[in-house]
């Protein structure tokens, strides 16, 4: 009961549900992008503890490495590092606390009065190899596809991003 | 056999000119719009004539009885099995005879305003309106189908109005239509429930059929119409005492008089067409046409005929003697004529020797509409020349109009009932008829007509006698040969006309009448007569100063007569004062702020209710996102605990 | 302490998820909306791993669904930055009251 593996699990979901409140309510915009970013940290803590090593890899190359990064880089952009946030109305804040508890509370009823099944097979943990052959497989079960359309939303995504992002050229005279 | 085209042309041709003159009449040049009127007039006084001819002298006869003939018939709305609405053309010795005098006194209107209405602006209109308004008027008179004589009868209304109120930027011309109108048409309401009730008991809208079932004493219509009654009075007179409140009100009896003499605001040859010789006619054309109806299944209602009658006769003749407007004058002698008509049927039995009365009233219709059409017109001559309707401005024009002076005075002895002219004729069968049933009226009667006698004459000698006349330059002369011919074919007529045996031709039942003349009787009226043309000559030939020291010794009497006994001031009281506040008022109160205020609410709740809505498109991305996760929580809530 | 198993990891994911919820409804700022949209895509890839490990070992459907949503996270904070400063160039602020043009 009381091993070592499962007080690692208790500190991290710790560190990433503490971290994700502090995140959402602190006043200083980039005190917020560093606890998101303990608190992905912490999620890729939790996959590492359950065995899915190249999860957790793509979860912090991807996510800390680059969104993390990039927002933090907005921030610079858009020149809000120095100051405080504005206050939100004390009304909005305790009618979205009791909606997100009383969503909360709902999830957690429905999770614990549900019956799940033990599963019968064995665990596997899946390497990298598994991994990538399961998803350049075009037999059935094979992720081909929707790693070609990922690919291409990819696409979509990087071109959006620059003609949104625009400076207007001046209209010629 | 009567040829339905010819008959129906009669009244169509009038109205094909209603449209052309209405429609084109301001294009055409000068006066020709109206020359066209009054050929298309020409035409079907021709007609009406050549009808006339051929039914009274050919087919109309069959074993001694004048039949009823219906040529043409047919059904335009058929509420049900036998109540429908048809348009047809009747023919009785009373139509025809009214198409006749309607086409003739419409004609010679015609060729009258000619040269009296030259160079007004809207020549072209008022030959248009003339022209719908004798197509009314034929319509009206040749009518199948009651409800087809109430169409007419609502369409002479219109005409008479818009000619009323022809000169319509004169505020008194206005309100003189405006009154006509509603007067009638309030009456009319009565007319139409008349109509409703009768209809409803004898089953159909057709006029033979009605009458039929009506007074045939067998017949179920008959004793259910009589059994069922509503204030002790059985529905059947209701409902003919409701169609005469109809017909008097046409006809100007009392107490619905008040429009005839207002009326008078409209050009004097539209007074001499509608408000002399055919239009306030058309209430004793009515009773005439349902006269079985009232003799046989009503007398009640044809009582209360007879006084109605016989009051409007003596309180328009004594108001005539004070008053100074020629117009008026002329007006109330038509309602006192008209008095006259309505007694006569109302004292006349159905068939035989009892149908005196009614003989007498379609032949003092007749010769009226000749010379009470020749007075006006005269009348209309005289105005023109001296621009004046008042008898101050006038006096001794005799020299200076010829013409309009002997045909004047031919008319005013024939209103007056001296003989050889038509008027004793027609006076005297009405006075045999009056004495030969009811006394009381016999005597209103006579002291009537010696009155008669005497107003019409204060007007000869007040405007052709009297005064010296005033020069009145040397511009104009007596008028043109359009105004003289017809002042002297109605002269001719009003004096020949006496001379028609009537009784072979119009009477209750159809059978010919023989018409006695009996000396003794006829000598007291004609006494009357002589009396009052002398009393009236001794007053007026001379300027003295008799008249206003008699008007001064009768002061009472003589004021109230003077302002028409009151009775504008009493309707006005009633209406204003009475109905307009205690329905008038309320009812606006009430449809202003409770029925729009209910409108307007409901306008106003809705844009408050929406204001309140708006707010939830407030723009905030945040907002809509609170939104929607509350939804969705109460619908998870929704679809797993209460729809299990 | 009990043995931490697949409940324990779904109550970390809606805990995360209801916190992001919380964070999107009451902060004014863009960017922190930004991430708190990126903490709920985190505890919805966290829920598929738990699924997959606790009642599917022997498949990786849940492994790549969360890859896939690592992706489409990648690609979707990107395009909101460029959205968010664009929106900065024509309000010169990022507080998403200013931002009301769909009001009534």
């Amino acid at each position: 009961m009381m091993n070592g593996s499962t007080i690692i699990f208790y500190l991290l979901a710790a560190l990433t549900l503490v971290s994700g409140l502090l995140s959402v309510s602190t006043r200083q915009i980039f005190r917020a992008a560093i606890y998101l970013l303990f608190s992905l940290i912490g999620i890729a803590g939790i996959y590492f503890w359950l065995d899915y090593q190249f999860i957790a890899a793509v979860q912090i190359v991807v996510y800390v490495g680059g969104i993390v990064v990039l927002i933090i880089f907005s921030i610079f952009l858009t020149q809000q590092a120095g100051e405080k946030l504005a206050k939100q109305k004390i009304g909005r804040k305790i009618f979205s606390a009791l909606a997100a508890f009383c969503g909360f509370a709902l999830t957690m009823l429905q999770v614990y009065q549900h019956e799940f099944y033990e599963p019968s097979e064995t665990a596997v943990s899946p390497t990298v190899f598994d991994i990538g052959k399961k998803m350049l497989s075009v037999n059935d079960k094979g992720y081909a596809l929707p790693f070609e359309v990922i690919s291409m939303l990819l696409l979509a995504a990087l071109v959006g991003c620059i003609v949104i992002a625009l400076r207007n050229k001046p209209e010629p005279k | 056999m009567p040829n339905a085209i010819i008959i129906a042309l009669i009244p169509l041709l009038p109205l094909a000119g209603f449209l052309l003159l209405g429609l084109l009449g301001k294009r055409l040049p000068g006066n020709s719009s109206g020359v066209i009127g009054t050929l298309i007039l020409l035409i079907s006084t021709g007609l009406a004539i050549y009808t006339a001819y051929g039914y009274f002298f050919d087919y109309g006869k069959v074993d001694g009885i004048y039949q009823k003939l219906i040529p043409l018939q047919y059904t335009w709305l058929e509420f049900s099995k036998g109540v429908s609405i048809d348009m047809g053309i009747f023919l009785d010795p009373i139509s025809v005879m009214m198409i006749v005098v309607v086409t003739f006194v419409s004609l010679m209107v015609h060729i009258y305003s000619l040269s009296y209405m030259k160079g007004e602006k809207r020549f072209a209109t008022y030959y248009s309106f003339l022209a719908l308004f004798t197509f009314s008027m034929l319509g009206l008179v040749l009518s199948s189908n009651i409800f087809q004589i109430y169409i007419f009868w609502e369409g002479v209304g219109v005409s008479s109005f818009l000619l009323i109120g022809f000169y319509y930027d004169r505020p008194s011309a206005v309100a003189a239509c405006k009154k006509a109108f509603i007067v009638t048409r309030f009456a009319d309401l009565g007319f139409l429930i008349g109509i409703l009730i009768l209809s409803f008991y004898s089953g159909t809208l057709d006029f033979n059929t009605l009458i039929a079932t009506l007074t045939s004493p067998e017949s179920n219509q008959l004793k259910s119409a009589a059994a069922a009654s509503f204030l002790g009075v059985s529905a059947l007179t209701w409902g003919v005492v409701l169609v005469f409140i109809g017909g008097a009100g046409k006809s100007a009896m009392f107490p619905l008089h008040i429009w005839l003499p207002d009326a008078m605001e409209g050009p004097t040859p539209v007074s001499a067409l509608i408000h002399a010789a055919t239009m306030v006619v058309a209430g004793v054309f009515l009773v005439a046409r349902l006269f079985p109806v009232f003799a046989i299944s009503a007398p009640g209602a044809l009582h209360l005929v007879a006084y109605v009658g016989a009051i409007s006769a003596a309180l328009a003749a004594i108001i005539a003697c004070t008053q100074t407007d020629i117009k008026r004058v002329l007006a109330y002698s038509t309602m006192s004529q008209i008095g006259y008509m309505m007694f006569a049927l109302g004292v006349s039995k159905y068939g035989g020797e009892g149908g005196l009365g009614y003989t007498a009233s379609m032949f003092h219709l007749f010769t009226h509409a000749m010379f009470k059409a020749l007075l006006f017109l005269g009348a209309g001559a005289v105005i023109h020349y001296v621009h004046s309707n008042e008898m101050k401005d006038m006096g001794g024009l005799r020299k200076l109009l010829p013409i309009t002076h002997i045909t004047f005075l031919i008319a005013c002895l024939a209103i007056a009932g001296v003989p050889p002219f038509a008027g004793f004729f027609s006076k005297e069968e009405i006075l045999l008829a009056a004495y030969q049933s009811n006394s009381i009226i016999y005597w209103i009667a006579l002291i009537t007509s010696g009155i008669t006698a005497f107003y019409m004459f204060r007007l000869y000698f007040s405007i052709f006698w009297n005064k010296e006349p005033h020069p009145h330059g040397e511009t104009h002369g007596e008028g043109s040969w359009a105004m003289m011919l017809p002042l002297i074919l109605l002269a001719i007529g009003a004096a020949a006309v006496g001379f028609i045996p009537f009784g072979n031709f119009v009477s209750s039942d159809g059978a010919a009448l023989e018409s006695k003349f009996h000396l003794n009787f006829s000598i007291t009226p004609v006494a009357l007569g002589l009396i009052g043309i002398f009393t009236a000559m001794w007053l007026y030939r001379k300027q003295n100063d008799r008249p206003n020291k008699i008007a001064s010794s009768l002061s009472g009497l003589y004021k109230s007569a003077y302002h028409k006994f009151y009775i504008d001031e009493l309707y006005l009281f009633i209406t204003k004062k009475i109905l307009f506040n205690l329905i008038g008022r309320p009812a606006a109160w009430f449809d202003k702020n409770v029925v729009d205020g209910l409108v307007n609410f409901t306008g106003n709740t809705t844009q408050l209710v929406a204001e309140k809505i708006k707010t939830v498109q407030s723009g905030k991305v945040q907002q809509y996102a609170i939104y929607f996760l509350v939804g969705v929580i109460g619908l998870a809530l929704l679809f797993i605990y209460i729809l299990k | 302490m009990m043995q931490p198993g697949l409940y324990q990891l779904l109550f970390i994911s809606a805990a995360l998820f209801f916190i992001g919820v919380y964070g999107f409804f009451t902060r004014r700022n863009l960017i922190t909306m930004l991430m708190s949209i990126e903490l709920i895509l985190n505890s919805v890839n966290l829920n598929f791993i738990a699924f997959n490990k606790y009642l599917w070992p022997d498949k990786m459907d849940g492994l790549f669904f969360t890859l896939f949503i690592i992706a489409i996270a990648a690609a979707e904070a990107a395009v909101a930055i460029a959205i968010i400063i664009n929106l900065y160039r024509s309000h010169n602020s990022i507080d998403v009251e200013n931002a009301e043009e769909l009001k009534y």
